[in-house]
């Protein structure tokens, strides 16, 4: 009886979300080719997402559940999170077909068999990362934006130029840290730590001047981590326009699939609802020129 | 090993396991940019090094020292060889790089380089200090008998007579925690130290390639080869010495 209750409320819950993440979107039509039965996944009628854990907002929302920290990937709740589900919708898999795994950004694109069907979580592509693993087509564009703490001299940059003089941080292995050294080129040699928090904690410590992170992430930073810091600006896109991708492994056909699925979702303009909805106010920081 | 290599080269992930781990033209392209950053471990090791030497033989010195009166002493020391060897050294490091400068204290530097060399020389002073503790206690009792009969003080048999015979006898295992603290520097890359570990990941992530770990292994051997011949040498020539000494060929 108490079984059947708690599945009748996660129905009710997962309809309620389904009805508020979706907004103003039609009823989905299949995509021809794509039937369920015919994807290939990890376990048959069940869609396994990889994310990495913490999942913090924006890209994630919700309270936090066991394994997740910060946030929950199973809310519905957050960019990342919402377009998951879209995609998932659009494939047509039910909210309770949708199985959500915890996967090191690291353990993603290691050789081997994978454990999911695709994995979420701030994943730039680039054409080297794409002879390891395929990526999807992009879901969204992203800016890297610099992060200091209030009422210190990094905070006054108005250019690129103006970041030299500071010593910067960035968890190593992303764009962010990447665009440090590629774009910023800073006279003092960048720090590269193993997570966000660690950049976060050595940036508090006054160990650095300022942390890079993606514009989205630079909200939980100011809003969660340091109170006392603020976007000191957008940081120009030099190159090609970085964008995210849903990664999966080498050769996974079920790409194809979530591709046509993103391309609906661009095209009925879900994607820009949900960018509106969850990424709106964090997008208004000043560009550095 | 035949047998490996076959294992290993027919194994179905092998041409997938080839393509992210040998690389041959990133490894030509990546090896400056990682030899640059493994400059970094290198002075790490120097420094550290040169103070480890003398601090774990101090240590050593005080836990030997006799008698009631310095019980206190003696007992710090063990105290403190206990903990610094039995806390990992990542932990310490961690503790310290992001801890000491989270205190705030105007004087207190922040410097992640500084505290990765304090992190390392108190874990390493613990397990070098042993190695001392066992060359001195391998010193026949009857040299610093034969010592103090001849009017040397206690200080000046441990200076003159006891400490030159049992660093001659320690140099090999010496040698070996050297070796260890050298492969150890890679830790100071959790505080965000961009050395030869760090700039691996980085360049790994950044294009989803392994092949930069070969390079970075390439360096450490490089460097610990040369190290472990010389000890060798080092280990015959004293052995030659005491020999020939000895009146034995």
């Amino acid at each position: 009886m108490r079984k059947a209750l708690l599945v009748a409320f996660a129905a009710m819950l997962a309809l309620v979300a389904a009805t508020t993440a979706s907004g103003d979107q039609t009823t989905t039509a299949a995509i021809p080719g794509c039937a369920i039965d015919s994807l290939n996944l990890q376990e048959e009628g069940t869609l396994t997402i990889g994310a990495d854990n913490p999942a913090f907002p924006p890209w994630f929302g919700g309270t936090p559940r066991s394994p997740w920290k910060v946030s929950d990937p199973r809310s519905g709740q957050g960019y990342e999170s919402a377009v998951a589900y879209a995609i998932a919708r659009q494939l047509g898999f039910a909210r309770g077909d949708i199985e959500w795994t915890y996967v090191p950004f690291a353990r993603s694109y290691r050789p081997g068999r994978k454990p999911f069907d695709f994995f979420i979580t701030q994943v730039s592509y680039s054409p080297e990362r794409d002879r390891a693993v395929d990526f999807s087509k992009a879901y969204y564009f992203l800016k890297q934006a610099v992060v200091g703490l209030r009422g210190r001299p990094i905070t006054r940059a108005r250019t690129v130029a103006d970041l030299r003089p500071y010593r910067l941080g960035a968890q190593f292995g992303t764009t962010s840290y990447n665009y440090i050294t590629r774009f910023i080129r800073p006279s003092s040699s960048p720090r590269a730590y193993d997570t966000n928090d660690l950049a976060v904690q050595a940036l508090k410590n006054g160990q650095i001047d300022g942390i890079v992170v993606d514009t989205p992430t630079t909200y939980y930073v100011t809003t969660v981590q340091i109170p006392n810091s603020r976007v000191v600006g957008q940081l120009p896109t030099r190159g090609a326009r970085e964008r995210l991708g849903l990664v999966f492994e080498r050769g996974n056909a079920l790409r194809t699939c979530v591709n046509r699925a993103i391309d609906r979702l661009w095209r009925n303009r879900t994607i820009n609802a949900l960018q509106r909805r969850w990424l709106a106010k964090v997008e208004r920081a000043r560009e550095l020129k | 090993v035949a047998a490996v290599v076959l294992l290993v080269t027919r194994a179905s992930g092998w041409e997938e396991f080839k393509a992210y781990f040998f690389d041959w033209e990133r490894y030509r392209e990546s090896f400056p940019e990682i030899a640059d950053a493994f400059w970094i471990n290198v002075k790490i090791f120097l420094i550290a090094e040169a103070i480890i030497l003398f601090t774990a033989l101090g240590l050593a010195v005080l836990r030997g020292l006799p008698g009631p009166v310095f019980l206190p002493i003696r007992l710090l020391a063990i105290a403190y060889a206990d903990f610094f060897r039995g806390v990992p050294t990542i932990l310490v490091i961690l503790m310290l790089g992001t801890g000491m400068p989270a205190l705030g204290i105007s004087w207190v530097p922040i410097s992640e380089m500084f505290w990765a060399i304090v992190a390392l020389v108190l874990v390493y002073t613990a397990y070098v200090s042993e190695v001392y503790r066992a060359g001195i206690e391998s010193v026949h009792p009857s040299q610093d008998a034969a010592a103090r009969s001849l009017g040397l003080t206690r200080a000046q048999s441990l200076r003159h007579v006891v400490i030159p015979q049992a660093v001659r006898r320690v140099v090999p295992p010496l040698l070996n925690d050297f070796i260890g603290l050298q492969k150890d520097t890679a830790l100071v890359s959790v505080l965000g130290v961009v050395e030869a570990l760090r700039q691996t990941q980085i360049n790994e992530a950044a294009e989803f390639n392994g092949t930069y770990y070969l390079v970075a292994a390439t360096l450490f051997v490089a460097l610990t080869i040369p190290l472990a011949r010389a000890t060798d040498w080092l280990v015959a020539r004293e052995r030659r010495q005491r020999l020939a000494a000895a009146g034995v060929r």
